[in-house]
Order: C-alpha cells, then sequence, then structure tokens
C-alpha cells in the first residue's frame, strides 16, 4: 500500500504522478500535506514538488490529449472535492496506457468523472461571471467579493480583464483568503489573509463612491419593474439563483427607504 | 449648500421613477437575450460581448434578466388593444431624455449588472422622430463611451430605410415586432399597423445583413451590420391563431428572413379591451410547448410539419411535443443506441443533444448498456420504450402509444390511479 501526500498544488500533483510511474507504485491514497493521516501499514511517499517532473508529465499530458481535455484536468484540480486527486490520477493513467485518444470514452469512469466534475466548475465559474456585484469605492474602484463552491476565481480573471479593460477592479475570494486585483495594465493575485472580522463582505459607508447606493437602488427598482406578478414561478426562480449565491446579489437586499 | 442636496435628492426620485414606469412597460417583450454578438473589447474600451450571452439575474417568474430593457418613452399615438403603452390606456407616462439611458447602461455595465441595453419605445410624434432617438443613443454609447457591450433596438414601425440602416451600425441586434401571428389579427387588434411596414424593414434588414458580410468578406475593416442578426415576438393567445399556424410562420420568417430567433410571449390579460379574449392567467404552458416546437426546429432537425399539421394543429399540453412525435410514430422505433445514426438518436425522448454526443462519442470504444447511458444524463424512464442497447430492452413487452403516454406521464405501475386522475381533470372542467 502506497499513501501519497504533496503540497496541494496542481504542479504537485503532477510530480506525484511522475514519482508514483518512477516507483511503479500506484497509489493507494492520495492527500495534501496538512491534512494527511499517515498510513499504519504500508509506504508513506512524501513528493515534493519539482517542476522538471511536473513539465514532463504535463508536456507527456499535452501529446496525449486536446487542449479541452488539458483544460478539464485542471479544472478538475479547481473542483477540490473529495477523491479528486484520484480521479485526476487514474486519468492520467488512462490516457499514458492507451494508444488511442481516450476522451471520448465516456463508458470509462474515471473519463466520464472528469467530464462532470469540469462541467461543474465551468458552471460555477459562468455563474460567478454573472453573480459578482461591483461596488464603486471613492477613489474609483469597482470591488467585489465572492465565495464559489469550487475554487474558480483563476478562471474568472480573463473574463473581467476583457470586459472591464478601463477600470480598475479587484475581486476577493473570501472563503479562500485572496483576491485579483487589475490596476488598468494587468491581473495580480494577491494572497490577503485578514481576520474573520475583518474579512471585507460589502464596502464600509466611508470608503463608497457617492453615487454607489443610488446606482443600487436603481438596480432594485428595475429589478422589481421587469418582474411579472401574473408569470410568478418561485421554483425556477430559486433553480436559476440558488439562495447562496443571494448574498452578493443588490436586488437581493431588503430595499432602501428614501 | 443643503439646496443641493436636495436638488440632487430630486432628481434622484424623478430618475428612479421614470425608470419604474419605463422597465414596466417594457417587461412584456421577451424578444431579448444578449447571445450571438461579438464585440471584442480592442480599443480598452468598456465592454466585451463574446459568444454567450450572460443572465446577471433572474426575475421572480424566471425569465433571464440579462440586458437593461426599457422604453425611452411610454408616450404613444398608436393604440394597440394588446399593449400597455396604447394611447387610450389610463397610465402614468415618462421618458428618458438620452443621456439618461447612457449614464444608466453605463453605470448598470461598469457594476456587472447587465450585458447591454435594450431599448425600445412608444411612438411619439412620428416613427423617424422615435427612431432618431434610439438611433443616437446607441451612437453616443459606442462612439463617446467606446462601450462593447451588447446593443439590442427595437425598429419603429414605420420609420425610414436611413435610420434602420444606421441603427444597424451601432446595434449587436435588431428586432421588427409582428406581434400578431396573421394580418386578420392584426387588423382588429392594431388598425394602425400592417404586415407589409412590419415585413418591409425585416426583408431590409436582411438585405443589410447580407451585403454587410459580402463586404466584410472583401475589406476586412468594413462596417459590420448588427453582427448578432434580427428578431422578432409573436404574441400567443391574444388572437385565435392555432399552434400550426405560429409554427409555420415563424419556420417561414426563420427561412425568409433568416431570423435569428422568434420569441413567444403568452398574453398576460392587461386590457380590458373588448377585442381580446377574455382570459385570467397567460397561457404559460402553451407558450413553453411552443417554444420547445421551435427548439425541435432549430437544433433538432424537426420540420415544422412533423410537429403539427392540419389535422392536428394543436400541441399536446400534457407531453412535449417530442415523445408526442415519437408516439405518432412507432415505426421509427425501438433505435438501437450502438448503431442507430445521430439524427436518429437525437430523435429519441429522454435524450438530449449532450447524451446523444456522447452516445455517438463513447461507443466507438465500447458496447455500451443501459448502465452507461444512464450514467451519461439518459432519462431511461421515458427512453426505455424507444430504445434497445445490444438488441436487448429494458421493457419485456411493445405497449400500446397510448398505455407508454400514460406510463410516462402518471409514473409506472400506476395505470388505474392515472386513468382516475384524469376522470377527475373532466369533472373539473366540466363543474
Ligand atoms: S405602437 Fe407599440 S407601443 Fe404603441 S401601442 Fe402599439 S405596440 Fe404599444
Amino acid at each position: 500500500m502506497h499513501f501519497y501526500t504533496y503540497d496541494g498544488t496542481f504542479e504537485g500533483l503532477l510530480t506525484l504522478v511522475f514519482e508514483a510511474y518512477e516507483r511503479k507504485a500506484w497509489p493507494t491514497s492520495i492527500a495534501q500535506e496538512h491534512l494527511a493521516q499517515p498510513g499504519m501499514f504500508g509506504e508513506n511517499i512524501a513528493v515534493v514538488t519539482e517542476e522538471q517532473k511536473t513539465a514532463r508529465v504535463w508536456q507527456g499530458l499535452q501529446k496525449k490529449l486536446s487542449i479541452n481535455a488539458q483544460q478539464a484536468l485542471y479544472h478538475t484540480y479547481l473542483w477540490e472535492q473529495p477523491g479528486f486527486e484520484q480521479i485526476i490520477f487514474d486519468y492520467i493513467r488512462l490516457a499514458f496506457s492507451s494508444e488511442q485518444n481516450i476522451e471520448g470514452n465516456y463508458a470509462a469512469p474515471c473519463v466520464l468523472q472528469v467530464q462532470q466534475a469540469a462541467k461543474q466548475v465551468h458552471r460555477e465559474k459562468h455563474r460567478m461571471e454573472a453573480f459578482v456585484r461591483f461596488q464603486k469605492t471613492a477613489d474609483g474602484l469597482y470591488f467585489a467579493t465572492i465565495s464559489p463552491d469550487f475554487n474558480v476565481l483563476p478562471l474568472i480573471v480573463r473574463h473581467f480583464e476583457r470586459r472591464y479593460a478601463d477600470q480598475r477592479w479587484a475581486i476577493y475570494d473570501t472563503n479562500r483568503r485572496y483576491g485579483a486585483y487589475y490596476d488598468l495594465r494587468q491581473v495580480s493575485l494577491v494572497n490577503l489573509d485578514l481576520p474573520p472580522h475583518q474579512r471585507p463582505t460589502s464596502l464600509a459607508p466611508e470608503v463608497k463612491d457617492a453615487d454607489e447606493d443610488v446606482y443600487q437602488q436603481l438596480w432594485q427598482v428595475y429589478f422589481d419593474n421587469v418582474n411579472i406578478p401574473e408569470r410568478r414561478n418561485p421554483k425556477l426562480h430559486l433553480r436559476h439563483i440558488p439562495r447562496r449565491y443571494w448574498k452578493y446579489l443588490s436586488e437581493k437586499q431588503p430595499r432602501q427607504l428614501r | 449648500m443643503s439646496l443641493k442636496v436636495q436638488d440632487v435628492r430630486v432628481m434622484e426620485s424623478r430618475l428612479i421613477e421614470k425608470l419604474s414606469i419605463l422597465a414596466d412597460a417594457a417587461k412584456y417583450d421577451v424578444s431579448c437575450s444578449s447571445s450571438g454578438g461579438k464585440r471584442k473589447n480592442e480599443n480598452k474600451g468598456l465592454g466585451n460581448a463574446e459568444g454567450m450571452g450572460i443572465c446577471h439575474s433572474y426575475t421572480e417568474d424566471g425569465r433571464c434578466v440579462s440586458l437593461l430593457k426599457i422604453l425611452l418613452t411610454n408616450h404613444c399615438i398608436y393604440d394597440c388593444a394588446y399593449c400597455v403603452t396604447r394611447r387610450s390606456n389610463d397610465v402614468k407616462r415618462a421618458a428618458f431624455t438620452v443621456q439618461e439611458v447612457v449614464d444608466l447602461t453605463i453605470n448598470f455595465y461598469r457594476r456587472n449588472y447587465i450585458e447591454g441595453l435594450f431599448l425600445s419605445s412608444g411612438i411619439f410624434k412620428n416613427a423617424d422622430y422615435t427612431m432618431e432617438r434610439l438611433v443616437r443613443v446607441a451612437k453616443k454609447l459606442r462612439q463617446e463611451h467606446k462601450f462593447n457591450g451588447c446593443i439590442h433596438l427595437k425598429t419603429i414601425p414605420g420609420a425610414s430605410e436611413e435610420l434602420i440602416k444606421e441603427a444597424g451600425l451601432y446595434a449587436d441586434r435588431l428586432s421588427v415586432n409582428i406581434e400578431l401571428p396573421s394580418e386578420m389579427s392584426l387588423q382588429q387588434l392594431a388598425p394602425e399597423k400592417n404586415y407589409k411596414e412590419v415585413l418591409e424593414p425585416m426583408g431590409s434588414i436582411k438585405q443589410q445583413l447580407v451585403q454587410a458580410k459580402e463586404e466584410k468578406k472583401l475589406f476586412k475593416s468594413a462596417p459590420g451590420f448588427a453582427p448578432a442578426g434580427q428578431s422578432t415576438q409573436l404574441i400567443v393567445g391574444a388572437s385565435a391563431e392555432n399552434d400550426h399556424q405560429i409554427l409555420q410562420l415563424s419556420s417561414q420568417l426563420y427561412k425568409d428572413f433568416s431570423l435569428k430567433r422568434v420569441y413567444y410571449s403568452g398574453y398576460v390579460p392587461i386590457s380590458s379591451d373588448n377585442r381580446l379574449p377574455i382570459i385570467t392567467e397567460p397561457p404559460i404552458i402553451r407558450e413553453n410547448r411552443i417554444y420547445q416546437a421551435d427548439w425541435l426546429m432549430r437544433f433538432y432537425g424537426f420540420d415544422a410539419k412533423e410537429i403539427v399539421d392540419e389535422q392536428h394543429p394543436h400541441l399536446d399540453l400534457e407531453i412535449d411535443p417530442k415523445l408526442g412525435w415519437a408516439l405518432r410514430n412507432r415505426h421509427a422505433f425501438p433505435v438501437e443506441v450502438n448503431t442507430a445514426d445521430y439524427e436518429l438518436i437525437l430523435r429519441v425522448p429522454g435524450i438530449g443533444i449532450k447524451s446523444a454526443q456522447k452516445i455517438v462519442s463513447a461507443r466507438r470504444f465500447t458496447q455500451l448498456s443501459f448502465e452507461h447511458l444512464r450514467q451519461m444524463g439518459v432519462v431511461l424512464k421515458r427512453a426505455k420504450y424507444f430504445i434497445t442497447c445490444q438488441t436487448k430492452s429494458l421493457q419485456r413487452q411493445d405497449f400500446e402509444s397510448e398505455l407508454i403516454r400514460r406510463k410516462i406521464l402518471f409514473g409506472e405501475g400506476s395505470v388505474r390511479s392515472a386513468l382516475l386522475t384524469q376522470q377527475l381533470d373532466l369533472f373539473k372542467q366540466v363543474g
């Protein structure tokens, strides 16, 4: 039995694949270092991420897989759900051991699982692109917070970079405690590990732009008036915007009295 | 100083009132979607529209909120029976200025509330006067604000060809609403309009679209024309047309005017005008079935004739049109999923486009079993009556179409209770 641990990065996971092949020792379990409990009977292997080994595996995959499938593998990593490492491992192993391209082989469990994980991640990405709500600060920064089910921040920055090329913006993941900041030239990812009571969810009144509240209110007014009461359909409504997303949506906040 | 704050407050509440009136008046128009446009942000400007439109929110009736959909004004010189904005209706009227619409659009867009603007209007003074203002909004957004988000303009019936041509330079999509599915109904309910007035701009937009595409081929820098094409809306249930007539019309519109979309809007009883049918609820289920049928025509390779015809002019409200077709065409089934053509697999109830593609892809690797199909998202509860897997069937016997219909509708084994419910329904209808 072989209990592998790695540092939790995608690169680390690929190094792990390299090690497993070199040792011809397929993992019984794969865990992140800080979460791992060493197995009692069997070998514990602590993988140290190495750029060269990572690159070897990735280059190997690039020969075997289309860009789409490479992306899907990365998305499965961002999916972060229990067992994702094993799914990725199985997928890579199947890819390396087959002559044929395996991407369409939905009859193999790991291929279907990667496809489904990637789909969920893609969906969350799409939702975040839709539900992010920026608030404008007095110094002209557009600021938003998110806490997505999966780790999609790295996937959404491109979308916002293209869309808001002429405004400074920042998006902060309150669960994973890091954010993206665009300074009119480029996006950088920044770790910002604030103590819980300082983690921002909304802007403090003193840093808000003078017009911010008005536009939030106008948006609420708009939202209330496009509704057609005769067609009310709460079930469908909830299917599209599950409650856990409401906290970011200004149209779902209490109406301001004026 | 305090006076100034007050002034601002008054302006704000004026704007809030206008927005509530002019959003409310625009909400019945469903021909609104941000998809299909392509306007890359290459000028370091604001916005980028690529491919899929995004729904930034959903109304409480479950519709996508993607664009800021408003009227420029709800003053109108016409008196169309089905419309809240009609001249004879006693409602509050309001009008935005061009600048107000521009500011709202930009500020909503920057906060990621919307994909862009969908601007329509009641007709004040005359068609050209109104259309000219709509065009001005679009022009301002594109030129002064380098706005690359989506702009969808409604063309005003009767507006001149030059204005429509100009609109197409700035808008991603243009729509001309037909509203009523036949000339006769239009005469009855919107006596100031006629089909010619509606179809003419549609034809000229199509011509412009074709021409712009040709020019683009020759000169890359040629100006685009409404790159996301044109769409229209039909109101369902305000006039007497049946589903066969409606689908026939849409199918023709898709062919003759290369429309991107036909939207259907179940008539919401907003008017007590005696030219209109008396209903208490919008025909939502019927509208939904028509959308499904439209979907079958556009993505599943169905012809309008296969879905409804003169003998069966109404869509079945209880079951979707794809299942309906399958039950009427039992001779085409069962389909062997391991060998059948993609087109045929697509016609199996319970198999959508995604699962059909997966099936065709996976069967190159191995013979598929029912378990594989289930994993791929096939709804076996429906599909099992119409497929075999490695020549095996999940059904031991052949059922009559009527029985399959009941089993799918009311569940396995509940044939008796199903009959009962149906009868109860009948009683309810009688009583
Ligand atoms: S012209 Fe348009 S806005 Fe005016 S009444 Fe007719 S449908 Fe309504």
